[in-house]
């Protein structure tokens, strides 16, 4: 029971409050493919060094000034359900900037847009599952769900495992937020323990004297791994090990 | 055994992020052997949506389900997007559904026993992706999943042939002739009960 372990840990898809989920998930029970070793999806996309530069895992900068804003590093790692690794897998982050307004034409939200800051940022996973950004931290912003409605600061993370079967699209959430009661996407994860893990940690080991503040967020991926060994993926994904950006001494 | 992080909604501002140009085109355009699969998504109201993202991943037509990188190659010069390579066959498509919510993606054909394209869904409103499967041609009878569906379920996973080389797969997120949808996670039997139903009991 510790840790919710009877729980479900993802958001059931037909979360009332959430008012755009009414027309757009499933009634009918999925259909379970458990027992398929032969699935198509028990392999998945890779990616390699050409998918990224080195300056994509930076997002302040990808511009000719600084961005406005508090910096901030994140940084984790990325585990499968046995807590090994995910390695040498791209990770991809998009944000809103630092007055809570995204780079987004239908994102009308009358806060600044900052010219130095786009918000999206991408890297590899290291040898040991790790990934690094450089950032500044989002701010909370208004949405028309229901009166009085604002998301909490957050920032989207989209993951890739080792089979297609591992595929997150999730948000990473700031310790202490007092806007996490109202917010309808956080809460349509039920149980508390699986909430918590949406939430970074901050971490005075991770801040840079004079530069920014660190904060910790591990990922785990649910779905079956696949079967495939290191040893049968393309040379040019395992040759890169050390890969910009995405170690810890940056 | 660490326990998963929580799937949240890709929600409605992803457009400046996970598209990239050339997305959809697993092969060039004019392709000799090319296949255009395309399609619509609905919701329950059948209102197309135009704010899902699809992607795509399948074996190549020689059988492997290696893959290969290079779908989003970078620009290391100017930050932006250099397009596929032309030579490796990646797999992966990933286009986002434009204002009429309609999508599109240009591949080889997989082979016979795989002849699938995978398919994950994510929208504004959709907590947790969506699994399913666009069979392109007659599928063996031996198919497991296909098998073990009645009539009306099974041929929403079939992509309809429209033309020699173009095969039109809708997804129907809810309603009358809703969409088979799949779960890969049941051999972690504490976790299924928010994820073998679509209605999240």
């Amino acid at each position: 029971m510790a840790g919710g372990a009877d729980r479900p840990a993802h958001p059931g898809r037909d979360f009332a409050p959430y008012r755009s989920s009414v027309l757009r998930h499933p009634k009918r029970p999925l259909v379970p493919m458990g027992g398929d070793p032969d699935a198509a999806e028990l392999y998945g996309p890779v990616f390699g060094v050409t998918d990224v530069t080195e300056l994509d895992a930076d997002l302040t900068r990808q511009h000719q000034g600084e961005p406005l804003g508090e910096r901030i590093t994140v940084t984790g790692r990325v585990l499968d359900r046995a807590g090994r690794p995910v390695r040498h897998q791209l990770v991809e982050i998009w944000q809103a900037n630092a007055s809570g307004r995204y780079a987004h034409q239908r994102d009308q939200h009358p806060a600044p847009l900052d010219p130095h800051f786009t918000g999206v940022g991408r890297c590899l996973t290291d040898d040991q599952g790790r990934y690094l950004f450089t950032t500044v931290k989002p701010g909370a912003y208004p949405w028309r769900n229901h009166l009085n409605a604002w998301r909490p600061a957050h920032i989207h993370f989209s993951l890739f495992g080792t089979a297609f079967t591992q595929r997150l699209v999730t948000q990473m959430y700031f310790p202490g937020d007092p806007l996490f009661p109202y917010d309808p996407i956080l809460q349509s994860v039920t149980d508390p323990a699986a909430r918590e893990r949406l939430v970074a940690a901050y971490d005075h080991e991770l801040s840079r004297p004079e530069f920014s503040l660190g904060y910790r967020w591990d990922i785990v991926l649910d779905g079956p791994a696949a079967t495939l060994s290191e040893a049968a993926l393309p040379e040019a994904v395992v040759s890169h090990a050390a890969l910009p950006g995405s170690g810890e001494d940056r | 055994m660490p326990r998963p992080t929580p799937s949240q909604t890709v929600g409605p501002f992803y457009g400046y992020a996970l598209p990239f140009p050339g997305g959809g085109e697993v092969v060039p355009a004019g392709h000799p052997e090319a296949l255009t699969v395309h399609g619509y998504v609905y919701d329950g109201g059948g209102a197309p949506v135009p704010d899902a993202l699809v992607e795509t991943w399948q074996a190549a037509p020689d059988g492997s389900l290696a893959g290969r990188p290079g779908s989003l190659r970078r620009d290391p010069v100017t930050g932006g997007f250099l397009g596929r390579n032309g030579l490796d066959f990646t797999g992966f498509a990933r286009v986002a559904t434009d204002a009429d919510g309609h999508w599109t993606v240009r591949t080889l054909e997989p082979p016979s026993g795989r002849p699938y394209l995978a398919v994950c869904v994510f929208a504004r409103g959709l907590s947790h992706h969506l699994f399913t499967r666009a069979y392109l041609g007659a599928p063996a009878s031996s198919d497991a999943l296909l098998s073990a569906l009645p009539e009306e379920r099974r041929t929403t996973l079939m992509a309809r042939q429209e033309s020699e080389r173009v095969h039109r797969f809708d997804i129907r997120l809810q309603g009358e002739k809703e969409t088979v949808f799949l779960d890969f996670t049941t051999s972690h039997t504490s976790d299924t009960s928010g994820l073998r139903h679509g209605s999240g009991r």
